[in-house]
């Protein structure tokens, strides 16, 4: 008896639950039912963010979503409400969660652009994906190399790549920090090691020793690396990777007396790496990024972030916004459809908030538009920019 | 293989290893109680440790207190120092008997078989980790800076500092108190009564439940007490930090003889040590191959541990 | 008898359900059977079933995509349930069998491998078979001799130096990982491929093609001198060894079929997904697969297949949904952690039981001294 009971109740609990679910997403189905619902032009597409929103480097992600989110509001105030759709797509900066997801987002056919993916990992399982779909895409932030490798025609890249940040960290380290010895360490991810490699490769012999920690929130004591680095006698420490693991090797190197300057790359460029190390130890540390500071962005964008999100403008907003933007000048221009908006693509030259983009035909961005500059983190832990770095390869 | 990195800051790595040792046996001590008694590996135990963290942070907080703080005066650390140890230990105890109220005392009235007992421990383990994990949105949490590092004393290039000694001093009150405690007390001798037939304790008129509860009970006091050491050492914490110190205290029980309390400590210092040895030898990012295979070695040729299981035997 | 008496009384005097099915003739049964797997193969076209048809589709994933995961979970399940369910074993690891047979088809089939053979996918099948089970053996040989327990952390052990030799060692290339890893093969008849990369359908038949194979073979074991060997060692294993049975040598086996099961999940996964790194092998999800088998019935392959399909649907169909702020997705280890002690203390057999083993726990129960 009690038996039948205990089943009837989990089942009902089940159905219960997905019922629950399902009534919270069949909204979702109804929104933008073809055509324009706005007085402008070109309306009722929808431009996809994939990216980042929950997870240990989430930050990185909300920040560009949010960029990419204001761009289309702004947007939708001039041409109509709900012109332009916006699409938020979750894939937790997982490469095993981001096909699906893609797939997802291509199955629709309003989207005619995707600006993501955040990061370099997920950009490598999504991207066959969107290639083969036929959707251009614009990445706001993967600074991995290899991905213009593939022959994606759709791919594109707002920003430069670790073959240009490297050796631009290296270059800060050379010039301004001039340390005698440098250790240099990653985290194995695939951003991650790429960086270090690169800086590595720059600075020569004057990288005492390396090492190696586990995946960014995957790790917590890092007595090992701090007493390797103490040993070593280094003065500045290069750490390629995340903002959380960052973090907390700076909170660790401070407490065991390393009076040393650590050097990031843009996924330290973040306020989660002052959180983590408590902003007194985070003083100082240098980060750089291939992007330009908030403050140097254009226009009233600072503003309008502020005001729509109650937030300072994060890594890549601007770039993020930027790229949007580029999609939606396309749409004005009747670039309607995924393969004219490539097109459209191939030959634009956009001025934005943070930079002017022009892709060459492997999708990076023409090298007389690169830029990487370096940001250092203050008492309060935000990182104010210090200068722009002079990239020489 | 940095035979040369071992070789040079084996001094730092030995202190920094005993320190890191203590802070392990007392989490073990946990694993081995519980193991004594109920013949369960109590997977939950590395939560009650992190449920501990958490609660002598939030209690910090109350006063203020963050990672962004400056350090308050010497008189108002022993306080919050104290403070903080006794509800760490209050709640991780607290923890450690509502898990096994609710989640493994149903499944002794049914005589569960043992594998129904290690499955209903993960899912404890899970839920406690996750449920934190949500609330905090897995973010860590950093630690005030209660205890600034001091060199205590220097061998050649070791900084031993004020808090590796303190740490180590605490742990050896504890397990001297609870020595003391398992051997000489009415309870203790109850403990190892049930650690050795639980039935027929029971026939002596030993109150079983009781005495495991109280057991865990025990186990959850050092776990808490154990968190706050961590926290100052680590300097933070998160929902997970529970899972690779459970591995390596879980290892450090099995090493000295499960069910062994001095055996605990002594497995917890090697634990400790070789872990240590092992990030300089082979990469930080080994470190926890070293204790699998500490871990695995043990169990095929000496399951029995070290010192040898001995909680329900009389010793002399 | 009222109509809710009759409802409720599902575990009749005569077997209930279970117990009507198996006194059908065959002909019925294999009938039952045959429909319930065309069901099966119907089920990427649900979302056109009116009304409850959006319902059921996931909306934050591709529902072919989540139709697929579904497929090498239940697969995963059916292998773990072997060694949890049929023999006794608690295996904490599993995650590392997944990942030998997704890295051996890695190392032999993409071109970022070092050892640049660069086969197609279905040549690397057979291999990744015979690693999987070797790797099986390997792992089981020094272990089986330890208690239950020590053997659950143990493989646990092993698991996570997989994981971290995955991502520390240049050649399994953490995780940069390998991309470019091929599809199964086959063309339409217009030329293009029928594995390609955005229409997840024939990835999720081709998963429920081997499924029915494996729940085919499992039985026939289940009901062989093999079965009744690990029930005896699962009742009680010295008992078991004084009656003559080689119980080391069956516990081995046990190891070997979950790894192999275990590993074609791993294959399937490296097809489908053309990528992989060392992020994609969690511990987690060794005990999200447990999570399922416990659920659903250990030791039983009807449990195991809906515990495999529970533990992948029901996270997908939250994903996208919104609770206290957070994706309901973040929440699928806490209810399944809930679950799993539930599930352990009030109806320990899961939601479909093997009746074997409510008995088995039923008779445990009598032997209780009195508190």
């Amino acid at each position: 008896m009690r038996q039948g009971l205990v089943r009837a109740l989990g089942g009902a609990a089940i159905l219960a639950l997905v019922v629950g679910a399902a009534g919270c997403n069949s909204g979702s189905d109804n929104d933008g039912g073809g055509g324009s619902s706005g007085g402008g032009k070109n309306c009722g597409y929808k431009i996809a963010f994939m990216g980042a929103l929950t997870g240990s480097a989430a930050n990185l992600g909300i920040n560009i979503e949010q960029g990419y989110e204001l761009a289309i509001k702004q947007y939708n105030e001039k041409n109509g409400a709900d012109c332009i759709q916006v699409a938020k797509f979750d894939t937790q900066g997982d490469p095993a969660v981001a096909p699906g997801v893609a797939r997802q987002a291509v199955s629709d056919p309003k989207v005619i652009g995707v600006v993501g993916l955040p990061f370099s990992g997920e950009s490598e399982a999504a991207g066959p994906i969107l290639n083969d779909a036929k959707i251009p895409n614009i990445s706001p932030a993967a600074t991995n190399p290899t991905l213009s490798t593939h022959g994606w025609t759709y791919f594109h890249r707002a920003v430069a790549t670790d073959k240009n940040q490297g050796p631009a960290a290296a270059a800060y380290i050379q010039d301004v920090l001039k340390p005698q010895k440098v250790f240099v360490a990653d985290d194995q991810s695939a951003y991650g090691s790429g960086l270090a490699e690169a800086v590595k490769a720059k600075l020569g012999p004057m990288v005492v020793a390396t090492d190696k920690t586990s995946a960014d929130g995957k790790q917590t004591d890092f007595s090992a690396i701090v007493q390797k680095i103490i040993s070593s006698g280094a003065t500045v420490f290069f750490y390629g990777g995340y903002y959380t693991n960052a973090g907390l090797i700076r909170k660790q190197l401070t407490a065991a007396g390393w009076k040393g300057t650590m050097v990031g790359g843009d996924g330290v460029k973040d306020p989660g790496f002052a959180k983590a190390a408590g902003n007194a130890a985070a003083a100082g540390t240098v980060v750089t990024c291939p992007c330009a500071p908030a403050s140097e962005a254009g226009g009233t964008f600072v503003a309008d972030y502020k005001q729509t999100w109650n937030q300072d403008a994060g890594t890549y907003s601007d770039v993020a916004y930027d790229a949007t933007n580029i999609f939606l000048k396309g749409i004005d221009e009747g670039n309607t459809t995924p393969e004219k908006m490539n097109e459209f693509l191939k030959t634009v030259e956009y001025t934005g908030v943070a930079n002017t983009y022009k892709f060459t035909d492997t999708g990076e961005l023409d090298p007389q538009y690169l830029k990487v500059w370096a940001f250092k983190f203050d008492a309060s832990g935000v990182d104010q920019p210090v200068q722009q770095i002079k990239l020489t390869s | 293989m940095h035979f040369d990195d071992l070789a040079h800051n084996w001094g730092p790595l030995t202190a920094s290893g005993l320190a890191q040792g203590a802070i392990y046996a007392l989490f073990a001590l946990g694993y081995t109680l519980v193991y004594g008694v109920l013949r369960l590996i109590n997977f939950a135990h590395s939560e009650v440790f992190m449920v501990g963290s958490y609660a002598a942070l939030i209690t910090w907080g109350f006063f203020g207190l963050d990672e962004n703080s400056a350090t308050p005066p010497t008189t108002e650390v022993i306080g919050y120092v104290v403070l903080g140890v006794l509800v760490a230990a209050a709640i991780s105890g607290i923890t450690a008997l509502v898990v096994e109220l609710v989640a493994y005392r149903p499944l002794r009235r049914h005589n569960a078989p043992p594998l129904a007992f290690l499955i209903t421990a993960i899912g404890a383990s899970l839920v406690i980790s996750e449920a934190v994990g949500v609330a905090t949105h897995r973010n860590q949490r950093g630690v005030p800076p209660l205890i600034q590092p001091a060199d205590a004393f220097t061998i050649g290039n070791t900084h031993v500092t004020n808090l590796e000694i303190l740490i180590i001093l605490l742990t050896l009150v504890m397990m001297v108190g609870l020595d003391r405690f398992i051997n000489r007390t009415r309870l203790g001798r109850g403990i190892r009564a049930v650690a050795q037939s639980p039935d027929t304790a029971a026939l002596m008129g030993v109150n079983k439940d009781r005495v495991i509860s109280l057991v865990f009970l025990i186990g959850g006091l050092m776990a808490g007490i154990a968190a706050v050491m961590y926290l100052f050492k680590i300097g933070t914490t998160r929902y997970d930090a529970g899972f690779s110190l459970g591995i390596a205290a879980f290892t450090a029980a099995v090493l000295g003889g499960i069910g062994n309390l001095r055996g605990a400590v002594v497995g917890g210092i090697i634990i400790g040590l070789f872990e240590n040895y092992g990030s300089a030898l082979f990469g930080s990012n080994y470190r926890n191959v070293v204790t699998f295979v500490v871990l695995i070695v043990i169990l095929m040729f000496r399951p029995s541990g070290i010192l040898g299981e001995a909680l329900g035997r009389a010793r002399a | 008898m009222t109509t809710v008496q009759t409802i409720l009384r599902w575990r009749g005097p005569d077997g209930g359900v279970r117990g009507w099915f198996g006194r059908q003739p065959r002909l019925v049964r294999w009938t039952l059977l045959a429909a319930i797997a065309a069901g099966a193969y119907a089920l990427p076209y649900v979302g056109e079933v009116p009304v409850i048809g959006p319902q059921i589709v996931t909306e934050g994933v591709d529902w072919r995509t989540a139709l697929f995961n579904i497929s090498y979970f239940v697969l995963l399940a059916l292998g773990l349930n072997v060694v949890v369910g049929f023999a006794g074993l608690l295996d904490l690891g599993y995650v590392g069998f997944f990942a030998v047979g997704a890295y051996t088809v890695a190392l032999l089939a993409s071109p970022n491998s070092d050892f640049k053979t660069n086969w197609p996918w279905l040549a690397t099948v057979p291999v990744a078979i015979v690693i999987t089970m070797i790797s099986g053996v390997l792992l089981g040989w020094p272990t089986l001799r330890l208690r239950g327990d020590y053997l659950a952390i143990v493989t646990l052990g092993f698991a996570e130096i997989i994981r971290i030799f995955a991502e520390n060692t240049t050649l399994l290339r953490g995780d940069r990982g390998f991309s470019g890893i091929p599809h199964p093969p086959g063309k339409h008849a217009d030329g293009t491929p029928i594995f390609g990369v955005r229409d997840a359908g024939p990835y999720y038949w081709l998963g429920v093609s081997l499924i029915i194979v494996i729940v085919l073979a499992i039985r026939n074991l289940d009901r062989s001198r093999v079965g009744r060997s690990w029930l005896a060692i699962r009742e009680d294993e010295d008992a078991a060894a004084i009656m003559g049975v080689r119980t080391f040598k069956y516990k081995l086996w046990a190891f070997a079929i979950g790894a192999c099961v275990g590993g074609l999940g791993g294959v399937m996964f490296a097809g489908q997904n053309g990528f992989m790194n060392s992020a994609s092998f969690q511990i987690q999800f060794s005990v999200l697969i447990l999570a399922g088998v416990v659920m659903g019935g250990s030791g039983n392959i009807a449990g195991a297949i809906l515990g495999g399909a529970l533990i992948s649907y029901i996270p997908d169909r939250l994903r996208g949904v919104e609770i206290a702020g957070q994706d309901a997705f973040q929440y699928r280890f806490l209810m399944f952690g809930i679950a799993i002690i539930l599930i352990m203390i009030f109806r320990p057999q899961g939601l479909i039981p093997s009746r074997r083993r409510a008995m088995e726990l039923k008779d445990r129960a009598k032997e209780v001294a009195p508190q």
